[in-house]
């Protein structure tokens, strides 16, 4: 892939990371989490692992978000912390 | 505290990084990863196995032990939370939502009933009903039996284009779970009932596993899938492919069943009644 773009992909995997960690709101979170998922799915895709690529995609970006979705409605939505 | 913490975090994560100019090149073919077992892999695969997802290949046949206690992982996933949130007692709060299918009027009762209410004529409605959006419903009731077909041709494909049993497992636990999202967690559970989802996700270790001792008694080693070629009635590169069918097979009913039954119970903090 173009290096420029790689390095775009790269950076917002860094942003997805801090911010997954750094926001309060947990269905923030895991939104974010579900974000970080689907770009680390392109960049297995990029470096010709399109297996990990789609394992990265169906559980990482998709079911593991709609369990940590599911989980954050049955508690408390704001972190105390 | 939280300085301390954060210069271990940088001074770890520094040292993590300057390792790395050490990693081989991306895709170098010195590397000590590419010298040792891969090469037998690349060239051997299609003469073994006739498979030509050398990824596949190597998940479910040369690396099958491997696959076969990560899908033991999964089940046991399910199992744990199936323990651990599963409840039987009722919701507390007395007050139960119901509405008249035939006449649309809504009955609320003030105590929960002892019995339910025949559901042809009542339907329970969530708490926090909202009410459904009719586009949502349909589109994804058009949608599902296309995402449950996907996932079974991920799952049979495998062999040639990157997916197999997780994929196209985690693919079919999504349309299930699609469902009680757009409708609600009844409609899904009595499509997949509880009993269903922890029965399939036992019996697709069981068929992994299966197929692994099968060999076995056919004088073979575990999951040498050769060894089942007279049953088969194949040449035993056919029954090696054969052999990462079957067991993607039990792997993917495995995954599917799971993924429904983590939803279930973390959606409806183990009462399995209503959902999101």
């Amino acid at each position: 892939m173009i290096w420029q773009i790689d390095l775009a992909v790269l950076i917002l995997v860094l942003i997805c990371a801090v911010g997954a960690l750094a926001v309060k709101d947990l269905m923030g979170a895991a939104i974010l989490f579900g974000a970080y998922s689907f770009l680390m799915c392109i960049l297995w895709a990029v470096m010709g692992a399109v297996d990990v690529a789609f394992t990265e995609a169906s559980v990482g970006a998709g079911v593991s978000t709609v369990f940590f979705v599911a989980a954050v409605f049955r508690t408390s939505r704001r972190s105390k912390d | 505290m939280k300085a301390l913490a954060l210069a271990i975090v940088a001074l770890v994560g520094g040292l993590l990084i300057s390792a790395t100019v050490d990693f081989p090149d991306w895709g170098d073919p010195a590397s000590p990863a590419a010298l040792h077992v891969s090469p037998r892999y690349i060239e051997k695969t299609m003469e073994d196995t006739s498979v030509p997802n050398i990824v596949t290949s190597v998940l479910a046949d040369y690396r099958g032990f491997d696959t076969m206690f990560e899908t033991t992982v999964v089940f046991t996933a399910g199992v744990a939370c199936f323990l651990l949130l599963r409840r039987r007692e009722p919701r507390p709060g007395p007050s139960r939502v119901y509405r008249h299918r035939a006449s649309g009027v809504i009955v609320e009762m003030s105590q929960a009933p002892d019995t339910e209410p025949a559901p042809e004529v009542f339907k329970r409605i969530d708490d926090d009903w909202t009410p459904h959006d009719l586009i949502v419903m349909n589109v994804c009731r058009l949608l599902i039996p296309f995402i449950q077909l996907f996932g079974l041709y991920v799952i049979a494909h495998g062999h040639h284009s990157p997916g197999g049993g997780f994929q196209g497992g985690v693919i079919l636990g999504a349309s299930v779970i699609l469902l009680a999202l757009s409708w609600d967690l009844r409609t899904a559970s009595l499509r997949m009932r509880e009993v269903a989802t922890g029965l399939m996700s036992a019996i697709g270790v069981f068929i992994y596993a299966g197929v692994g001792a099968l060999a076995l008694a056919m004088g073979g080693n575990f999951l040498d899938y050769a060894a089942l070629a007279p049953i088969l009635m194949v040449d035993p590169v056919a029954a090696r492919s054969l052999g990462i069918f079957f067991v993607e097979v039990g792997v993917g009913l495995a995954v599917m069943a799971t993924m429904v039954l983590i939803y279930k119970n973390l959606a409806s903090e183990g009462r399995l009644d209503q959902g999101l």
